[in-house]
């Protein structure tokens, strides 16, 4: 299956956000240089939620740490809000203010209060104590962990831990959201409910996202656009429009538009192994 | 049975015992005592070998009403806490450096080894020569034994940082001032403080090692003055204020790991190594 079009999405907006030309990602190994990422090209919208998906080892993750700057890419070329994302060798800092990131694991600082984490991005910033306690605390709202604000990240479960992480990653209004498999370590349950927040916090930011994730279910949930990777080496293989209308409740998953979605890509995912 | 809760065990405590274990630790310290009497009166030990308990208290109590007795521990007490901060400077510093670069670490860690295994005390007499027999030489020494504790467990630390806090860190383009205050430092400061609860305790010993073998000041000095006046009672009694000193400064620095650490495990668990 060819990569479906490359053209503007169902809900896209006035221009790109996200371009990525030509990426190959090779790296050495004891056993010689391996193929992670090849022929990767990608437009993504202002205001879209992309969702990544693909079997493990498919490079999504490694395709979601060049969107963050956190990877060179070996060739080719990522710009980030008509920024480009690297210039030679150093990393553009006026393109990576323009991203939030958030990882599997919620990674806050265990030496931190939640409220100190959440502002963790404005103190490196510069911003006074006064500004970071305001901004945390109306995060905090956003994010639904009013309330815990002076408690340790050991204090709050897993689902709590996570929020504070996305509020950490829109502390400083990052155009740009990039979440790599959040609701992994999450039970079934609360992963729903983040997911249903999730939609919430991006329709009241109005940020792009772009989340990896290797639940099916979960990318036809949240997305615009899905793009399936396929393994070894990680190249596009199809671009689908989810098309159905927002905000989405979890009874979506029972509607037919929802079930197509989901049977079209696992019988792809299928053909992979 | 391994036990994993260091809490008072209010129920189910040996034999039933409802007592917090403090009370136990008191009996039990009671008991050696009455022990102790015992053997020396039943098989009629010289006092020369061992003095029964009450006269060595009552030589505590002799010392204790001697101005020089508070001299001697005065001196003591500064070789100690100035020995020990050197060693926290320099064995921080150093830790963090070496934690830091790898090449280096690898180029000095045959070095730092070999000196580590090297039995220091066996340095005194060559310190005497060149620091001479006032307390310098014994700031050296607690200094030199303190000193290894603190930098190995600092590298421990800076090496032991999750890779997540430090893509946190990479992700918001911290500056390395910047991730060193708000992530290496505080991530490795329980491993700091552990290498000082085994730093302080070396301290005090090389301070004591270095008065034995030479000069006229502190506790060790008054220790074997005594023995050397055949005063075993009164040896007996600065070994006991040598303990109680020991033992303060131990919970001075563990004091100080509750307090710096109080999001760290140990710390609010609230137990002691």
């Amino acid at each position: 299956m060819a990569a479906a079009s490359l053209s503007a999405p169902a809900d896209a907006s006035d221009r790109p956000e996200i371009v990525l030309r030509g990426i190959e990602q090779r790296y050495r190994t004891q056993s010689g240089e391996v193929q992670a990422l090849t022929g990767v090209d990608l437009t993504i919208a202002r205001r879209e939620f992309l969702v990544l998906l693909g079997p493990s080892g498919c490079g999504k993750t490694t395709l979601l740490r060049i969107l963050a700057g956190l990877l060179r890419p070996t060739e080719g070329e990522v710009i980030v809000a008509d920024q480009a994302l690297w210039l030679g060798d150093r990393r553009n800092d006026s393109a990576l203010r323009e991203l939030g990131v958030v990882f599997q694991d919620a990674n806050l600082f265990p030496w931190m209060t939640i409220e100190d984490n959440i502002a963790l991005p404005l103190k490196l910033r510069g911003q006074g104590k006064a500004a970071r306690r305001a901004r945390a605390a109306e995060l905090c709202a956003l994010v639904g962990i009013a309330g815990f604000e002076k408690r340790w990240p050991r204090e709050l479960s897993g689902g709590m831990r996570q929020r504070a992480a996305i509020a950490r990653a829109l502390s400083c209004d990052p155009q740009i959201l990039l979440m790599d498999e959040p609701f992994g370590a999450l039970d079934a349950m609360t992963r729903d409910q983040m997911n249903i927040e999730l939609q919430r916090i991006w329709m009241t930011s109005g940020c792009t996202v772009v989340l990896v994730t290797h639940s099916i279910s979960e990318a036809v949930f949240l997305a615009d656009r899905i793009l399936l990777l396929s393994p070894r080496p990680g190249r596009m293989d199809t671009l689908i429009d989810v098309g159905i209308e927002r905000p989405r409740d979890l009874y979506v998953q029972n509607s037919p538009g929802f079930q197509d979605h989901v049977q079209r890509l696992r019988r792809r995912l299928d053909s992979f192994t | 049975m391994s036990t994993t809760s260091d809490r008072p065990a209010r129920a189910g405590a040996p034999f039933s015992l409802r007592l917090p274990y403090w009370m136990l630790t008191v009996a039990l310290i009671a008991a050696l005592v009455v022990v102790w009497d015992l053997y020396v009166r039943l098989f009629e030990v010289s006092p020369l070998i061992l003095p029964p308990p009450a006269e060595v208290g009552a030589a505590l109590i002799d010392l204790l009403g001697e101005q020089k007795t508070y001299m001697h521990i005065a001196t003591t007490l500064i070789e100690t806490l100035v020995g020990f901060a050197i060693a926290v400077v320099v064995g921080v510093g150093l830790g963090v450096l070496l934690g830091k670069l790898p090449w280096l670490d690898a180029m000095l860690n045959p070095l730092i080894v070999g000196l580590q295994v090297m039995p220091k005390i066996a340095l005194v007499p060559l310190f005497i020569v060149w620091f001479g027999f006032g307390i310098s030489s014994k700031i050296v020494m607690a200094a030199v034994l303190s000193f290894f504790p603190i930098m190995t467990n600092t590298i421990l630390g800076i090496k032991s940082i999750e890779r997540g806090h430090r893509d946190v860190m990479l992700s918001l383009n911290a500056s390395r001032g910047a991730t060193f205050r708000d992530l290496d430092l505080p991530s490795a400061l329980p491993f700091i403080l552990t290498g000082m609860e085994v730093g302080i305790v070396l301290a005090i010993i090389g301070a004591i090692v270095g008065e034995y073998l030479g000069g006229s000041e502190g506790l060790g000095y008054m220790a074997v003055a005594a023995l050397n006046a055949f005063d075993v009672r009164s040896m007996f009694a600065v070994i006991l204020l040598l303990t109680v000193l020991g033992f303060a400064l131990y919970f001075a620095v563990a004091l100080l790991r509750r307090r710096l650490t109080p999001w760290h495990g140990s710390a609010a668990r609230g137990d002691t190594p």
